[in-house]
């Protein structure tokens, strides 16, 4: 009875005034759905099916990622007038909470497929061929900085001590909990280092002493500070940021 | 004979496999724009924020979940739409000729409320601008983004754009610029809201 009456009343009106009346429910229902999708938006990255798909694409991503990973295309390199003053501190704990570490007893440990597994102690670290590279870091967050690191090419480390460098991954356990992985042709690549000096100078404790893996085909995540023992491995090793959602391979 | 003479009253003004890349384009950019701004906000290189509201993601790691994954379907249908309209002629159509005065004539009139809309299956300057924008914002939002996904692997690309630190430029602005317009057509629907059910059946009423 009621819509009875409102369709009659509706049909006394011009069809202007109808349009009008169209517009203004659609406008509002344009709103709504637009509040609906907004709303739905925070919720949505925790609905388990969507985060299910999320982390299958971020997958996918690491695919395609070694795909495009040249063993041979070399990150640019820039003039030491270039290098970013100061070179921001960057970790997930505050620059007061550093770890200490000791270079006197520091061993660095080796474990999993590498032939010759014995510890390395830092002067022996430093007595090896060096080299160095004035890079961009790039961090997940967006920010860059460029740097000069200094230190072993880490496919020479890995050829002298006898990895087996037709597995997957090299880990990483560093002193400050941290932890990280990467994929054997990035370790191989040329301008991996493993660095012991930060502008010609030994390692300071904000960037990493007594050693950090420098990857500048990498996020500035995927470059471990403070590595106390490094793995080859053929399973999974995760990392502590990659294990909360970061994606695994990123690639620069 | 009353059947045909309704239908006589519609006319088709958009292709199948315009509405669908329109809709899942559409999906695509709002998902990569709203999680962009979470992305964004981690390290912004202007001094202000999105409002965290208005994101996708909840934080940084979701945001770039979001981000690499609806890239996929931003790319591939844009290829489809892209290849469609040049195979089929579309764009030489419906978005060709178009001349810098008449793109302001028809802003200016549209901007007077006076922009005339009786033929959907026609766009008028101020359309053909707009969409020839969206869709360069979009490609160069594509190009721009390789480049800052990956300035070693893509290194040309992103000196193109003047390295690292310049593509995220281009990428925030050819962002912006997007918005503005895409913004404005969702307005210009809302005052000729006749369009939006056309862009989904296709079809439109013949105008008397």
């Amino acid at each position: 009875m009621k819509k009875r009456t409102m369709e009659t009343s509706l049909a006394d009106h011009s069809p202007k005034l109808i349009r009008s009346i169209e517009r203004r429910l659609f406008l509002r229902q344009g709103l709504s759905l637009g509040a609906l999708v907004l709303l739905s938006g925070c919720e949505l990255t925790d609905d388990q099916r969507v985060q299910k798909i999320l982390t299958g694409m971020s997958r996918w991503n690491d695919s395609a990622q070694a795909l495009l990973f040249s063993p041979t295309k070399l990150a640019p390199e820039y003039p030491e007038s270039a290098i970013t003053k100061p070179f921001p501190f960057n970790a997930f704990y505050s620059e007061e909470e550093v770890p200490d570490v000791d270079g006197r007893d520091y061993k660095l440990e080796l474990a999993g497929l590498i032939r010759d597994n014995k510890p390395w102690r830092l002067p022996e670290l430093y007595a090896l061929p060096q080299t160095s590279q004035v890079t961009r870091h790039i961090c997940v967050e967006g920010w860059s900085a460029i740097g000069k690191w200094s230190g072993v090419r880490f496919s020479d480390f890995l050829a002298r001590v006898g990895a087996d460098t037709t597995a997957k991954y090299v880990g990483f356990k560093c002193a400050d909990q941290y932890y990280s992985s990467i994929d054997m042709p990035t370790a191989l690549h040329p301008q991996t280092l493993l660095a012991f000096r930060y502008a010609d100078q030994i390692l300071p404790p904000e960037y990493g002493f007594p050693m950090k893996l420098r990857v500048p085909t990498k996020l500035g995540f995927k470059n471990p500070k403070h590595i106390m023992s490094m793995f080859v491995t053929n399973e999974y090793p995760g990392g502590y940021w990659e294990d909360q959602g970061y994606n695994w391979f990123s690639g620069s | 004979m009353e059947a045909s003479e309704r239908r006589a009253d519609w006319v088709k003004v958009h292709p199948l496999a315009v509405r669908i890349t329109h809709w899942i384009n559409a999906l695509a950019i709002l998902v990569m724009v709203t999680s962009g701004w979470r992305i964004y906000n981690a390290s912004p290189i202007f001094p202000f924020r999105f409002p965290a509201e208005i994101t996708l993601g909840g934080w940084l790691a979701g945001a770039l979940q979001w981000h690499f994954a609806a890239m996929w379907l931003l790319v591939v249908n844009g290829l489809v739409y892209l290849s469609y309209g040049i195979a089929s002629g579309h764009f030489r159509r419906k978005l060709l000729p178009i001349s810098p005065r008449a793109v302001f004539r028809d802003v200016i009139e549209a901007l007077r409320g006076r922009l005339a809309h009786d033929d959907l299956s026609t766009y008028n300057a101020a359309q053909r601008a707009a969409y020839l924008v969206i869709i360069l914002c979009a490609i160069l939002l594509v190009l721009s983004g390789l480049a800052v996904w990956k300035p070693v692997q893509l290194e040309e690309l992103a000196a193109f754009f003047g390295g690292y630190e310049g593509a995220r430029v281009v990428h925030l602005l050819a962002m912006a610029t997007l918005v503005f317009v895409v913004l404005l057509h969702t307005v210009m629907v809302i005052f000729v809201p006749r369009t939006l059910p056309t862009m989904i059946t296709g079809r439109a009423r013949r105008a008397s």
